[in-house]
């Protein structure tokens, strides 16, 4: 029982890193209604920005904030230049502009700051959490970060004037631009919104898994993973898919006897394609139901 | 997908198939086309015995990209079900051949492309009936779950015996047939063009055929097909295994090409290069599935050649410009350049 | 019988006449890629995808050549090392192979990085008798003079080192619980089989977890976490930087101190135990060929400052703290060797010759004591480490220097 506990412990460690970044897939959807397949990328590349400034000597709260705003505006300006003339292309070809941008953004990232690991540091701290090895103070406070951001995001999306243009700009465009909402610019504040909120997610997993150019490709997969679990249509739903992830993961891998640790990840796939047969939309995610 | 999106794909199909009526330019497209297809079928033929050893290797692989992206195309270009998953497939196909060649059972390669295409059509079969129940994005994560488990499974302590774990297995040229005069290279390249021409051919076949049609109809109007008779799960499974078939055969042409299987060469990131090379080549166009095949082996060296250090750059770059130039691929700029051409030419002497 | 023996001896005589009185010199001898002022070589590494990383060593050879190229060449011919990305993909490998055998026309590929990647040509390259000269991978099965006569590896056996590995582990701790992180794929099987076999009769009572991890894999928390619930006391780390830096700072955090092995090529101060925090890796055993260019103990050393220059001068966008930078310079300066002992007679045949005849070479970066030793039936390159243990900031050597018989 003890280890069941510890593995469920350090299942959820892990999963704070897909849950962060299972946040941001969401938020992109969201906006846009496509999946960005380079989000990871981008949140590489931001942390290394970050990485960057604080080398040459800023603070890290500095350096921060100065990486998400640089991040948000980075999101905006690649929606205005890259994907708004695909936008009417079939969405196939707008993912492989992702694609694109993916491979562009890796590739950079190793020229620049080469593929040596990096440490990347944590206002966090990284003491044992109550004395619990399982959980440092760092994961805890990214936790902590992820659960502030998803509050922040609910209360601007229900609260805000804005929040409720850029919801109805995803939800009909048409409709949208009939009540004089600028539906291409409320596409590009998400995309902004969610490269800012991948900028943190980024900065969060840097000090655990260290940085380099490939940092992210796991973490992505995890995390699309997480949110397809939780729901792409629900923030929340995919944050608690990201700790599922996690959890089923290494229950997975310690617990059956068959599979080790050889077949982690595919046994967790299969799980969330099970859960996905009963739920189609995800465990919390709203089916879409559209007239015919 | 959602709707909208589904009914720009099945426009621009649809303006494909002719399926609006035009008499006259349509008639006239259809023999460029022809005389296109011919054309490339003599170079085809020609080719291996002008060019080097090491280009015929690369113009077989060519073909067998293009095959797998056939099979690709014939699920989410003509039927629409998006997958992630077609690395596995071919995987599974490689290795079927792989083991049977090697090993106890010794095959002769020939007979391996019907087991391969065989054992994978089971298993796109077994994966399409549960995909019945997802769509779009939901789809996409379930194969993608089968891309990622295949080199788990391949590497796995239980199947090592069969696979050869990490190791992989290296499998023998086959010789050409005796009394043709030509070298092994130049032999695997027309085998494997005969097979492409077959089932190139097939699948035009099935395209224009009832079941094309039905296959198509569910992927442009679902409800308005179930509502007409089309029973929804039969094609749509159907379609899954045919495409894994496709896809399964190239990756058995693809291991005794190579001569080695190894279970890293088949992950994720193979299946993300056939979606690319969909894109680029024409969704729902058969011929620009080849165009697909040239892209995913000659552009990452041309890529290459330009810089090696950022070469995953300059590929995005030449990515992003096809898709900027070519929005429906390269079959789509041929049919609209075509169509231009004819109509210029048409307008010419009446000016 | 006599009479034939005087007959042949005297058809032989003019003929030996005329060779008598040639330069003791033979003649000109070229296959395809030489010529009075070249030698092409070929190459392959992963310059893309998920191995980019080791980008880096045919990066540093390119150098190390240029360098030789600056010098005059070697007996007045110019290298030109062609090198082509193949992403760590073995179809890719073999396209590339075959266009610089085919097309290029080199005399022989040098440094092909990979395990799989050198599987897949392996056969052609031994069929077309084209050398895969000192190949940048550990792998037991490249030292097969009698069935690959055409291929010699270069970096230290890993099954031999897991071999060294697993002796330590029974010298001096026989009644241990083994816990083997290692990454599944052929490089981490090859030194989990040395592991193993280093444990001899007592490896399946001494082994109680063996967990692999996949390069994409973000963490291996979870390995680390279960190998203590499992009442491990040593943990063997068969893992590249990245992921033994965090097992090791795992382990720490989880107040977990078992007797921590960690292979030779992750064992780099700069790249590993600086990320994974020095105090959380006193104690960590290593071994060692190369001399590791961020551990203080080199700093004046006259080979590490040689080193250090050349980094300056040729290759300025290398990181010095990677490890890769100096396992390059040395293969070149080994295949710049070989070139040497062939003088004039720069056919494919010879080659492998030479190859297999280096005697006592030392290159640059090994450490000191360990020197090439080649021979036609023993085509291990590197064969000789030295082990060592993280105190304070560096690694510090101890033992004799040892060598390990398997290829």
């Amino acid at each position: 029982m003890e280890q069941v506990l510890q593995q469920v412990l350090a299942g959820l460690a892990t999963g704070a890193i897909y849950a962060t970044m299972a946040l941001a897939v969401v938020m992109v959807y969201q906006a846009i209604d496509h999946l960005n397949f380079a989000q990871g990328e981008l949140a590489t590349f931001s942390t290394f920005l970050a990485w960057q400034m604080i080398d040459w000597g800023w603070s890290y709260w500095a350096a921060f904030a100065a990486t998400v705003a640089i991040s948000f505006v980075i999101g905006v300006a690649i929606d205005r230049v890259l994907f708004r003339p695909v936008r009417n292309a079939p969405i196939l070809s707008q993912l492989v502009a992702f694609i694109a941008l993916f491979s562009i953004l890796n590739s950079s990232d190793g020229e620049i700051w080469n593929f040596t690991i990096k440490s990347f540091p944590t206002p966090f701290g990284t003491k044992p959490l109550f004395g619990s090895g399982l959980i440092s103070t760092h994961q805890a406070g990214m936790v902590a970060v992820t659960l502030v951001m998803l509050s922040l995001l609910y209360l601007f999306f229900r609260g805000s004037r804005l929040g409720l243009a850029m919801r109805a700009a995803a939800a009909n465009p048409e409709a949208a631009r009939l009540v004089g909402i600028r539906v291409g610019w409320m596409i590009a504040l998400g995309w902004g919104l969610s490269t800012a909120i991948g900028a943190v997610a980024g900065m969060l997993i840097a000090p655990i898994v260290f940085l380099d150019p490939n940092m992210m490709l796991g973490v992505l997969l995890y995390g699309f993973a997480g949110a397809v679990l939780g729901g792409l249509s629900s923030p929340g739903g995919a944050v608690l898919g990201g700790f599922a992830v996690g959890v089923i993961e290494n229950l997975a891998g310690t617990f059956i006897p068959f599979v080790g640790q050889e077949l982690k990840l595919t046994v967790a796939l299969i799980v969330i394609v099970a859960v996905l047969m009963v739920r189609p939309a995800g465990i919390f995610g709203r089916v879409a139901v559209s007239r015919v | 997908m959602t709707v909208p999106e589904r009914e720009v794909i099945a426009l621009e199909a649809a303006a494909a198939r002719s399926e609006v009526a035009v008499a006259k330019p349509l008639s006239s497209w259809l023999d460029q086309r022809r005389l296109l297809i011919g054309a490339a079928v003599i170079a085809g033929l020609v080719a291996p015995l002008v060019v080097a050893n090491f280009t015929i290797f690369q113009l077989t692989m060519v073909m067998i990209y293009g095959l797998a992206i056939l099979g690709l195309n014939l699920l989410t270009g003509f039927n629409g079900q998006f997958s992630l998953g077609h690395s596995a497939f071919y995987g599974i196909g490689a290795y079927t051949a792989a083991i049977l060649m090697s090993g106890s059972a010794d095959l002769a390669y020939y007979w391996t492309l019907p087991c391969a295409g065989a054992v994978c059509f089971l298993v796109g079969i077994a994966l399409g009936l549960p995909a019945l129940r997802l769509q779009g994005l939901y789809l996409a994560l379930a194969t993608f779950a089968l891309a990622v488990a295949l080199p788990q499974l391949l590497k796995s302590h239980a199947l090592e015996g069969l696979t050869g774990g990490v190791q992989g297995i290296v499998i023998d040229k086959p010789d050409p047939p005796p009394g043709l005069s030509i070298d092994a290279d130049q032999w695997l390249y027309y085998f494997t063009l005969a097979v492409l021409l077959v089932m190139f051919a097939a699948a035009a076949g099935l395209v224009r055929s009832r079941t094309g049609r039905a296959i198509m109809a569910i992927r442009d109007h679902p409800i308005a097909a179930a509502a007409m008779g089309i029973n929804i799960a039969r094609y749509k499974t159907l379609t899954f295994g045919v495409s894994a078939l496709y896809t399964g055969i190239a990756g058995a042409l693809g291991a005794i090409v190579v001569q080695f299987v190894a279970p890293d060469s088949f992950s994720f990131l193979l299946s993300v290069n056939f979606l690319v090379g969909l894109i680029v080549g024409g969704i729902g166009s058969i011929p620009g599935s080849l165009f697909g095949g040239v892209f995913v082996l000659f552009v990452p060296n041309i890529a290459e050649k330009v810089s090696t250090g950022l070469s995953g750059a300059v590929y995005g770059v030449i990515l992003l410009l096809l898709i900027f130039l070519m929005p429906l691929g390269a079959a789509g700029f041929v049919r609209r350049s075509m169509a231009w051409l004819g109509s210029s030419l048409k307008r010419g002497p009446t000016n | 019988m006599k009479a034939i023996a005087r007959r042949s001896i005297l058809a032989a005589a003019p003929a030996a006449l005329a060779l008598a009185s040639l330069p003791a010199r033979a003649a000109k001898q070229y296959e395809p890629g030489v010529t009075d002022t070249e030698i092409k070589i070929g190459n392959t590494g992963p310059y893309s995808g998920p191995y980019a990383s080791a980008s880096a060593i045919p990066l540093s050879m390119a150098a190390y050549y240029k360098m030789i190229n600056d010098q005059g060449g070697v007996n007045g011919r110019k290298i030109a090392f062609i090198s082509y990305d193949d992403a760590y993909s073995p179809p890719k490998t073999v396209e590339m192979t075959r266009k610089l055998v085919e097309q290029d026309n080199v005399l022989f590929v040098n440094g092909a990085v990979g395990t799989p990647t050198n599987t897949a040509v392996w056969h052609y390259m031994n069929e077309k008798k084209v050398p895969q000269l000192f190949l940048f991978t550990g792998a037991s099965k490249w030292n097969d003079p009698k069935g690959h006569p055409w291929t010699i590896g270069f970096l230290v056996s890993y099954r031999g080192e897991g071999q060294i590995y697993g002796g330590y582990i029974l010298k001096h701790k026989s009644d241990g619980k083994v816990g083997i992180l290692y990454q599944n794929d052929d490089f981490g099987k090859d030194y989990l089989n040395g592991v193993v076999d280093g444990l001899g009769n007592k490896a399946a009572s001494m082994i109680e977890v063996k967990a692999t991890y996949e390069t994409t894999d973000p963490t291996v928390d979870s390995q680390i976490v279960t190998m203590k619930s499992a009442g491990c006391d040593v943990l063997v780390m068969i893992a590249l930087p990245k992921f033994a830096a965090q097992a090791i700072r795992k382990a720490a955090a989880i107040n977990w101190n078992p007797l921590q092995i960690l292979i030779g090529g992750t064992a780099s101060v700069g790249e590993t135990m600086k990320p994974a925090g020095f105090e959380n890796g006193q104690g960590v055993i290593s071994d060692n060929s190369f001399k590791d260019p961020t551990d203080p103990s080199w700093q004046d050393d006259a080979d590490y400052k040689w080193w250090v220059s050349f980094m300056d001068k040729y290759h300025p966008k290398g990181d010095k703290s990677d490890i890769y930078n100096a396992w390059g310079p040395s293969n070149a300066a080994a295949v710049v060797q070989v070139l040497k002992q062939c003088g004039d007679e720069l056919t494919r045949e010879n080659v492998m010759k030479q190859a297999a005849n280096l005697q006592h070479l030392a290159l640059p970066m090994l450490l000191p004591g360990i020197t090439i030793n080649t021979s036609p039936t023993d085509f291990a390159t590197i064969k000789q480490v030295q082990m060592e243990r993280f105190e304070g900031d560096r690694f510090h050597r101890f033992g004799p220097i040892l060598t390990n018989g398997v290829g």
